[in-house]
């Protein structure tokens, strides 16, 4: 389960890339025959955990929605309850496999882009392990109920140390191999990764500050308000440079790869980098609509709520683009339909995301599973998506296999992921908009019309709808971690010659 | 906020918006189909096409509306807005319409008695409103209640049901507690009592086992539960007679209480809702029971008391 096996299979991952031709030669001061030996061992390290954790993370997020179906499910155990599993759930899906999934793609990305291999091989091996390290404490210690209470920041103080000290050599290792660079120019993609490597460094830092009275225990350095603001500020910059910016890195590198074609617009890219890292910073307050937090917080985390739309966009339209004039190549690789897919879901809850921070619209959808929904159009339509088709690509590249092991499975994949995402958000819209006019629907005397109760036996069928499409993604997780097996474990004689030319699809 | 962080703000909101405007504009003229003519890992080039003018388009939009909004609402430091809007003030207006609201709503049944609101529909139907949002959380939806919190359908009172202890009883809450006789009893007084009170209303219950359980109750419990077990309405201290369970009836549960004492507390309402509303709710209530009563059927009859109560015990 903790990916153990999959190290001995470093010797393969050693990347056979001899054939290297650079088109214009004044972009690189390395001669065109020169080979470059990339470091890969961390990169399949990486690829094997992300679908290992997204097995778990996943599994974890079925059974806690069951739990809400049926609660008996937590046997009246208190590791198995709702309120501990939950953090275990987001933890693991958002820094386990989508970590992994982001740590494999930058290292990946970052020599090839760069022409040079990592800075630091063996402090780069030492983030895999670290990292490796911290989901395991987390796996152990949020179940026991051991937590900061900070929503995506629950782990305790000792091991936000630990990953303060992974997350600063991930820098030194991804910026290293920036500074160490044979071509001219730093390729978007490595914008995107640095921006979020970056930024979550400092995001981390500054909102796990607090002040430790045991090893298992703290307090916030932060009083009240300032608290709550401190933590949506890392909060939903969390969603901007974790779950956004560093996807986008991945965006910007796997979609022209299996496209063949160039990205649309490099202005575009410029335009949307800097207006998407710059504003993305002052949305936190939306998270706090009609709370105590100052008027005059909340107006401006509604208005640059909404220019970040634009913004967001440009990403997707860049993306989407690059494919124009090669629309067919979508009808037979399942690899494409994930990354176009992935980036329709994106431009999706990035415009439903401006639409929530609206007060007259967030009245009406805050504290509801409306929210719930909003957030898994990203997470399973958007990041989880954009990580399969990602991971398709680069398996059977670092095993050096000439595909993975079933194409046929890929594409069954792509459509259990796509069915499942649709069902599961249009069971939390219907869910969210019913609960939040439920729970606003006033008597002539200002009495509440339904109660808390009623609002939740509404909401019954759509969490058994919810499931539904939780068991089909999840089904369809298992189908890539049996693909993903059987590709590492296939022969590898055979097919080295062809692996030579690279393709997954 | 003081003077700099207030300009602080302005500058930095100021700032972040002319620099997306300045961004959008320097970048907006590009030729279609060309690229920059820089090539990473063989084959990862860029076109520089022009930005897509409705893209264009909707980012000026969304930096008009912003610059507007903050024109008229609080955003820029100490600067109101130029319609003066706090959201203290929208509470405040909203809770005074509705308070005027509420008093003509009410205003028909301020002469009325609590029992004859239980006999109006119109005030049940207030009363129940009232119910569900500030007693349904502990009595459940239904006001049967649950371990540890009275059902209000029975004719089993705790602290009495006339329409001046309901009224008290929401006004003021009650606590009641109950001591733990760990200790006090010897192991045979307690199994003597555990074997008995559960079925004291069980006229099939063995005589002897009545007997000592008897002997055991009237040493330590007939104080506050009365000599017969009817419970005592001063202390709040239930009937044990008529298998009614506010903390379980089973024999693990009384065991449970004995042993350890039980405690329950309900809160004071009389800051949280208005003397009309406790009284609606007082009448609502007091319906409830008599409905019971067999004035009216109720539409689900209640199960058997002794399933009812022991079917949720661990």
């Amino acid at each position: 389960m903790l990916g153990v096996p999959a190290l001995p299979k470093i010797a393969l991952a050693e990347s056979k890339n001899q054939g290297i031709q650079v088109s214009t030669s004044e972009t690189s001061v390395v001669p065109p025959s020169a080979p470059v030996r990339y470091q890969d061992d961390v990169v399949l390290g990486f690829s094997i955990m992300t679908v290992a954790w997204g097995v778990v993370g996943m599994l974890v997020g079925v059974w806690i929605a069951a739990e809400l179906l049926w609660p008996a499910l937590n046997f009246d155990t208190p590791w198995l309850t709702y309120s501990r599993l939950r953090p275990l759930h987001t933890n693991a899906v958002i820094f386990a496999f989508g970590g992994c999934a982001l740590f494999a793609t930058s290292y990946w990305v970052v020599q090839r882009t760069c022409r040079a291999t990592l800075f630091a091989p063996n402090l780069a091996r030492f983030t895999f392990w670290g990292y490796q390290a911290v989901i395991v404490l987390a796996a152990l210690t949020l179940p026991l109920g051991i937590t900061q209470s900070k929503e995506y920041a629950e782990l305790e103080w000792p091991i936000d140390l630990l990953l303060a000290v992974v997350w600063v050599a991930y820098a030194i290792v991804f910026f290293g191999t920036i500074m160490k660079r044979t071509v001219g120019h730093i390729y978007v993609a490595n914008w995107f990764y640095g921006a979020f490597i970056l930024t979550v460094a400092v995001l981390h830092i500054v909102n796990s500050a607090a002040i430790p009275i045991s090893l298992t225990s703290s307090y916030s350095a932060y009083p009240g308000a300032v608290d709550a603001m401190v933590q949506w500020w890392y909060g939903h910059n969390a969603v901007g440079f974790f779950l956004t910016a560093g996807f986008l890195g991945m965006m910007y590198y796997f979609v022209p790869k299996q496209v063949g074609r160039p990205i649309y617009s490099y202005r575009l890219s410029i335009v949307h980098f800097w207006a998407l890292i710059s504003v993305y910073m002052w949305a936190g307050p939306h998270h706090l609509m009609y709370t105590s937090l100052p008027d005059w917080v909340q107006s401006l985390g509604m208005v640059f709520s909404l220019i970040l739309l634009a913004p967001s966009w440009g990403g997707m339209i860049n993306g989407m683009m690059t494919l124009s004039g090669a629309w067919h190549k979508l009808r037979d690789d399942p690899i494409l339909k994930f990354l176009i897919v992935s980036l329709s879901f994106y431009g999706m809850s990035t415009f439903e995301g401006p639409m929530m921070s609206i007060k007259t619209v967030n009245a009406l959808s805050h504290y509801t599973d409306w929210t719930i929904g909003h957030v898994h159009a990203g997470a399973l339509g958007w990041v989880a998506m954009i990580s399969f088709g990602s991971i398709y690509m680069l398996i059977p590249r670092l095993v050096g296999k000439p595909t993975m092991h079933s194409v046929a499975a890929i594409n069954v994949h792509f459509w259990l992921a796509t069915v499942g995402t649709v069902i599961y958000i249009v069971a939390m819209w219907i869910a969210g908009v019913m609960q939040g006019l439920m729970w606003r629907a006033t008597e002539a005397d200002g009495t509440l019309t339904y109660s808390f109760v009623e609002s939740l036996k509404a909401t019954h069928p759509f969490y058994a709808m919810r499931l539904v499409g939780g068991v089909i993604f999840f089904s369809g997780m298992l189908l890539m971690a049996w693909n993903v097996w059987r590709t590492v474990k296939a022969p590898v004689a055979t097919h080295e010659a062809v692996a030579l030319t690279g393709g997954a699809s | 906020m003081t003077t700099f962080w207030h300009l602080w703000i302005v500058v930095i909101v100021v700032a972040s918006i002319v620099g997306c405007v300045w961004l959008l504009l320097a970048n907006r003229k590009g030729k279609s189909g060309d690229t920059t003519g820089h090539v990473w890992d063989d084959d990862l080039s860029e076109y520089n096409n022009p930005l897509p003018r409705w893209w264009f388009n909707l980012f000026v939009l969304t930096v008009v509306f912003a610059v507007g909004y903050l024109a008229f609402y609080p955003g820029l430091g100490n600067l109101a807005g130029r319609l003066g809007w706090t959201s203290t003030q929208e509470m405040e207006e909203g809770l005074a319409k509705l308070t005027e609201q509420r008093t003509a709503q009410y205003a028909r049944y301020v002469s009325y008695s609590v029992d004859q609101l239980a006999q109006d529909a119109g005030a049940r139907s207030m009363g129940r409103a009232v119910f569900l949002s500030n007693c349904a959380g502990c009595h459940g939806p239904d006001a049967r209640g649950a371990i540890g919190f009275p059902d209000l359908t029975d004719q089993d009172w705790l602290y009495g049901g006339d329409a001046e202890t309901l009224l008290a009883t929401i006004k003021s809450g009650r606590t009641s507690k109950m001591p733990a006789f760990n200790g006090a009893l010897s192991p045979e007084q307690l199994q003597a009592l555990v074997n008995f009170v559960p079925f004291w209303s069980d006229k099939e219950l063995d005589p002897h086992a009545r007997e000592v359980g008897m002997a055991a109750f009237a040493g330590m419990c007939a104080a506050c539960h009365g000599a017969e077990g009817k419970g005592n309405v001063t202390l709040g201290a239930p009937n044990l007679t008529d298998d009614v369970w506010l903390f379980g009836g089973s024999q693990e549960r009384v065991r449970n209480s004995i042993l350890w004492g039980r405690e329950s507390h309900m809160p004071a309402h009389d800051t949280l809702i208005s003397p009309d509303e406790q009284r609606l709710v007082a009448g609502y209530i007091k319906s409830l029971s008599e409905k019971q009563s067999g004035a009216e059927v109720l539409q689900t009859p209640p199960a058997p008391p002794s399933q009812q109560r022991t079917a949720a015990l661990p």
